[in-house]
């Protein structure tokens, strides 16, 4: 008996040092459009604290991150798009503030099946006319869209309502933020999208590049037209110099991580945003994201040293057109 | 003094009995209980007539329609596909196995199919979504990525044992005297199977088929992953659509609010789920007590 207690304490002694060691961790949730660039960070800062800091990333959605974030469960949220005057009524009676970061650049990709033929462009009327609420059981054939194309239905895959791409896109194409049809296969995970879209020959679908850039071999990038020679003529691809540029219109947008205030003061934040925004750039490229010019880490790191809160955008959500010289000038 | 302890003894131990017994019934109490609220909730703000007779479903999307048919249509679909697989196999092995089999091959292979039912459901999920899906593509090409098809065959083939193993238990139970008195009267061992045995394991065989159906309509995670999560009013087993499963996996793996008029989806299609179970059991029940052969 008396044996047993003892290893039994000895075993509490074990794990309570293991807890120790295991103190200090970074909690981040929020947009799977932003993960792929977050963890590449998350694991190179790790590897490089040698395991003493752990980071978890979370993929919720933007808009699940938010809400998160404003209940003080995390420290950091990744955002595909602004924060929306809803969520920033939310902090602020939480008592919560945050400190917003543009991180890269990204473009929203759409996408038919390889085995599709007869899709060349889409211009953005044409896409309006797909995902406009207005569509919902009415536009379901091809050739409603162009007389030219075959009489066969269209399978529609788009990112879900809680994910920032969802409110970007249908502010974007549709022109109001969160609303489009509701009969098509919606999924915050965008693996499934791509699953769905490289195995549907009739499929149509968006989300963000990078999610392309893993996936080449079973997807079909379609070009945009937005009808605008003064950023671009004709379709347009959402490949690197055309994001930077501009030209990828409206589809390319900036992507951002927002840091809780109280959490900005312990030393493994600063360290892990340092590191962020120092190796931010690199490995956004290599997981196939646009990364923002050089200059834009240092004031991103600058605001977050000034502790500069809020929200550049005005707390206003989603907004189209932005460019990154325009967001430089915000700063 | 010992007695007296001892009759102390019985009662406590009585009253665990029946504490445990208790406890699974309050259980179910509350679940039902908390299903009839949040439903009745939900039919505050929703009327029953929409909700029964809309062609659409898109609560999560701005444009709001509750109407739980496509839904329904996408569980109907998968249970019957489901249903054609798992009937013909569970029952043509269940005779082989009673019937036909000898006693050592039947030890042997019973449990083996009971394995099949303890195959996590998401397992069969991806092996329907990245292995049969693609084979049954290159059969029919107009196949979609997510259907019901390829979900509503591998559903079949996880109930089949349920069916197979508890119609054979039926069939097993039927007395010895019956089949002889058949042979005696010079039939062949099909005729004995498919005219004497059957029909007087009926009630249970039919019983079997109706848990196997409950099974396939409440069955989530192979339609989550493999169906699509698209509402659509359609029996076209080639296009993705979504079921009442489906749905509820999907909304709660966002981040709905509690409280909002979505949160309360989740429980109106349980709840519509819950009433089609409901039913299926009390059909089953029926059957039992109807087609009941008693032999002594």
């Amino acid at each position: 008996m008396k044996k047993s207690i003892i290893s039994l304490i000895a075993i509490f002694a074990v794990f309570m040092s293991i807890k120790l060691h295991a103190a200090q961790v970074i909690k981040i949730d929020g947009s799977s459009t932003v993960y792929p660039i977050t963890e590449a960070v998350a694991e190179e800062f790790q590897k490089a604290e040698k395991g003493k800091i752990k980071v978890t990333v979370g993929i919720s959605g933007t808009g699940g991150g938010f809400k998160k974030l404003c209940n003080g469960e995390t420290d950091i949220s990744n955002a595909s798009r602004p924060i929306k005057p809803s969520e920033v009524e939310l902090c602020k009676k939480k008592g919560i503030d945050y400190i917003e970061i543009p991180v890269a650049y990204d473009g929203i990709a759409i996408l038919a099946n390889p085995k599709n033929n007869w899709v060349d462009y889409l211009t953005v009327k044409e896409l309006k006319k797909i995902w406009e609420p207005e569509a919902q059981v009415k536009i379901t054939k091809w050739n409603q869209i162009r007389p030219t194309w075959p009489d066969k239905e269209i399978h529609l895959f788009g990112a879900g309502v809680d994910s920032g791409t969802y409110d970007y896109f249908t502010e974007a194409i549709v022109g109001k933020e969160h609303s489009s049809r509701g009969d098509f296969t919606s999924s915050e995970d965008d693996n499934v999208l791509v699953q769905g879209i490289a195995t549907d020959s009739l499929a149509l679908g968006f989300f963000g590049v990078a999610y392309y850039e893993y996936n080449k071999d079973k997807l079909k990038l379609v070009p945009i037209d937005d009808q605008n020679d003064s950023n671009g003529k004709g379709p347009i691809l959402p490949e690197y110099d055309n994001v930077v540029k501009g030209a990828y219109q409206p589809l390319s947008r900036p992507i951002f991580i927002y840091v809780n205030k109280k959490s900005a003061d312990k030393p493994e934040i600063q360290r892990f945003i340092d590191f962020y925004m120092k190796n931010g750039g690199q490995l956004s490229k290599e997981v196939g994201y646009v990364a923002l010019p050089a200059l834009a880490y240092e004031l991103g790191f600058k605001r977050f040293e000034k502790r500069i809160t809020g929200s550049v955008f005005g707390g206003h959500g989603s907004q189209v057109g932005v460019k990154i010289e325009e967001l430089l000038q915000r700063e | 003094m010992h007695k007296q302890f001892q009759w102390i003894k019985e009662r406590i131990i009585e009253g665990v009995l029946f504490l445990s017994a208790l406890f699974s019934i309050f259980v179910t109490i509350g679940i039902v209980a908390v299903l009839f609220f949040e439903t009745y909730e939900f039919f505050k703000e929703v009327s029953i007539v929409d909700f029964l007779t809309d062609t659409q479903w898109t609560p999560l999307f701005d444009e709001k329609h509750f109407g739980i048919l496509p839904l329904f249509a996408g569980t109907f679909l998968t249970t019957i596909i489901a249903i054609a697989v798992a009937l013909p196999i569970g029952l043509i092995s269940a005779i082989y196995l009673s019937e036909y089999a000898s006693a050592r091959f039947r030890t042997a292979v019973k449990p083996a199919l009971e394995v099949l039912a303890a195959v996590p459901t998401v397992v069969y999920g991806y092996f329907a979504l990245l292995f049969v899906t693609p084979i049954l593509q290159k059969i029919i090409p107009g196949l979609s990525g997510f259907n019901a098809l390829s979900p509503g065959i591998v559903m079949g083939i996880m109930i089949t044992p349920i069916v197979a193993s508890l119609s054979e238990d039926a069939m097993h139970a039927v007395p010895m005297g019956l089949r002889e008195g058949a042979y005696a009267l010079g039939a062949t061992k099909f005729q004995v199977a498919a005219r004497v045995v059957v029909p007087a394991a009926f009630s249970g065989i039919a019983a079997s088929f109706i848990l196997g159906i409950s099974r396939a309509v409440g069955e989530t995670m192979i339609v989550a992953i493999a169906a699509g999560q698209q509402p659509r009013l359609t029996l076209n087993p080639l296009v993705p659509l979504e079921t009442i499963t489906a749905y509820i996996v999907q909304v709660s793996l966002g981040d709905t609010p509690t409280g909002t008029i979505e949160y309360k989806t989740i429980f109106a299609a349980g709840m519509s789920l819950f009433v089609v179970t409901f039913v299926l059991n009390i059909v089953s029940y029926w059957l039992r007590k109807k087609f009941r052969e008693v032999y002594e």
